[in-house]
């Protein structure tokens, strides 16, 4: 399986290329559009702020190529910031526009709770998801993260709970996400990262 | 669903090798760094700090080496520190495989660093490790491995140090490090309780019972040990199994 993955300058990127490279993938890392318009299966990392990820998505316009890999049907995964960026906007950077392949707006979790959102969280699943195939259900995933996707969007597969409940796992098509890392979670990050590449095949 | 306590092994480092000693007396060879990580990765620790101890020392490619080669056995978070004074030293750090950088003495000298680090990397990268010593009631931070007084209050260092941006606190008591008495409870709840973000309690751990009291008296969100993990005095499964027959939400992995 050969996996485009998107390095925009910031945070681990090689821990999510070694995570791939163990299931088989061959990975490519890159920042080039015609690299990523000519994708077939694509995944964006994302750690830090989101203006920082929007705005290296339109310093090296990767925008445009992207929104268009994915409208064609390329497979897609989204990891933590990587899933933020599907939406319209961020309360995070409420001056820049998301990518807009999914309705609605990212919020920041609650003040009642401490943030970060750092740690091991279960899953709620709300509909049947190929990503958690072979995922015990109380099995335990690695978040870091203060803002999140709505729960109630029709794409959300599974939900996690930190101050309120949020898009935890989504799938759309050809559009999947997690807010957690399945790069730092352990065997069960391992299988949703399998999961994903067998659907991508 | 809700939010697991974490058990955080502790690597300290010479650059190379895992070393065990009090404030860099009497250090002595505990390991090899990429061994353990890829021990403690097996046996379900919810993440590993790697401190290099001698950073002052210059053999930061050495420590380089250590992160990369330890990253590449984890399948779970790592925070690296020791000596990281600037954001180039943190990039190289954050390139080599660490999730989190930890800063300490290089945050009270220059408070700016956690600013600067928490915009490139996010707060969620960035952990304030602070040594907290009892001086009548109050504790006092300490810096240079807990030798050096400073005229900060814990409790407002970490807050103030939550404002410019770190997501994360490493709190140890210089009081109990070494010890194997147990945890400053009162001390952890304090800071704990003082400020939005998780706090990792360090100092003091031996046995289970230590572990128990410092996640509910001592409110910590993770806790951190290094010797008794090292020499397997106590295994972290165990430890976990523990934790939650007595009501401590812990990820025991599948």
């Amino acid at each position: 399986m050969n996996v485009t993955l998107i390095d925009y300058g910031a945070g681990n990127v090689p821990s999510v290329e070694r995570a791939l490279q163990r299931l088989g993938a061959k990975v490519e890392t890159t920042n080039l559009a015609e690299k990523i318009a000519a994708a077939r299966c694509l995944v964006l990392p994302g750690v830090g702020h989101c203006a920082a990820l929007i705005a290296a998505l339109d310093a090296h316009a990767l925008r445009r190529p992207l929104v268009e890999a994915v409208g064609r049907g390329a497979a897609f995964l989204g990891i933590c910031l990587g899933l933020q960026a599907l939406y319209e906007s961020s309360e995070e950077a409420p001056a820049l526009k998301g990518l807009g392949l999914l309705p609605g707006r990212v919020t920041r979790l609650p003040e009642s709770v401490k943030l970060p959102h750092m740690g091991w969280n279960t899953l709620k699943t709300v509909r049947a998801t190929r990503l958690l195939d072979s995922v015990p259900a109380d099995a335990y995933f690695y978040f870091a993260h203060s803002f999140a996707a709505p729960a109630a969007g029709q794409e959300s597969a599974a939900v996690s709970e930190h101050g309120r409940e949020f898009i935890a796992v989504l799938e759309k098509e050809n559009i999947c996400a997690v807010q957690f890392h399945p790069e730092k979670s352990g065997a069960v990050g391992a299988q949703v990262l399998r999961s994903f590449l067998r659907a991508a095949a | 669903m809700s939010l697991a306590r974490r058990i955080i092994p502790c690597l300290d480092t010479d650059g190379a090798r895992v070393v065990k000693g009090v404030h860099f007396e009497g250090l002595r060879d505990a390991g090899d760094p990429v061994e353990l990580a890829a021990r403690y990765n097996a046996e379900g620790a919810d993440e590993l700090v790697v401190l290099d101890i001698a950073a002052a020392r210059d053999n930061r490619p050495t420590f380089l080496e250590t992160i990369r080669r330890v990253a590449e056995q984890l399948a779970i978070p790592l925070s690296a520190g020791g000596g990281i004074r600037s954001l180039e030293a943190a990039r190289a750090v954050v390139r080599a495989g660490a999730d989190k950088i930890t800063v300490n003495t290089a945050a009270v000298e220059r408070p700016e660093l956690l600013s600067e680090l928490s915009a490139e990397f996010g707060a969620q990268a960035v952990v304030l490790a602070i040594d907290a010593k009892r001086e009548a009631d109050s504790w006092q931070v300490r810096i240079r491995g807990g030798r050096q007084a400073t005229p900060l209050n814990a409790r407002e260092w970490a807050q103030r140090g939550v404002e410019l941006g770190a997501g994360e606190i490493l709190l140890t008591s210089v009081d109990r490090d070494g010890t194997q008495s147990g945890f400053d409870c009162e001390l952890t709840a304090a800071i704990s309780n003082g400020v939005s973000v998780p706090v990792i309690a360090s100092g003091g751990a031996k046995v289970p019972a230590h572990f128990l009291e410092v996640f509910t008296r001592g409110v910590a969100d993770a806790a951190l040990a290094a010797s008794i993990f090292h020499d397997q005095v106590q295994s972290i499964r165990a430890l976990k199994e523990f934790l939650r027959e007595r009501g401590v939400e812990v990820r025991l992995p599948c």
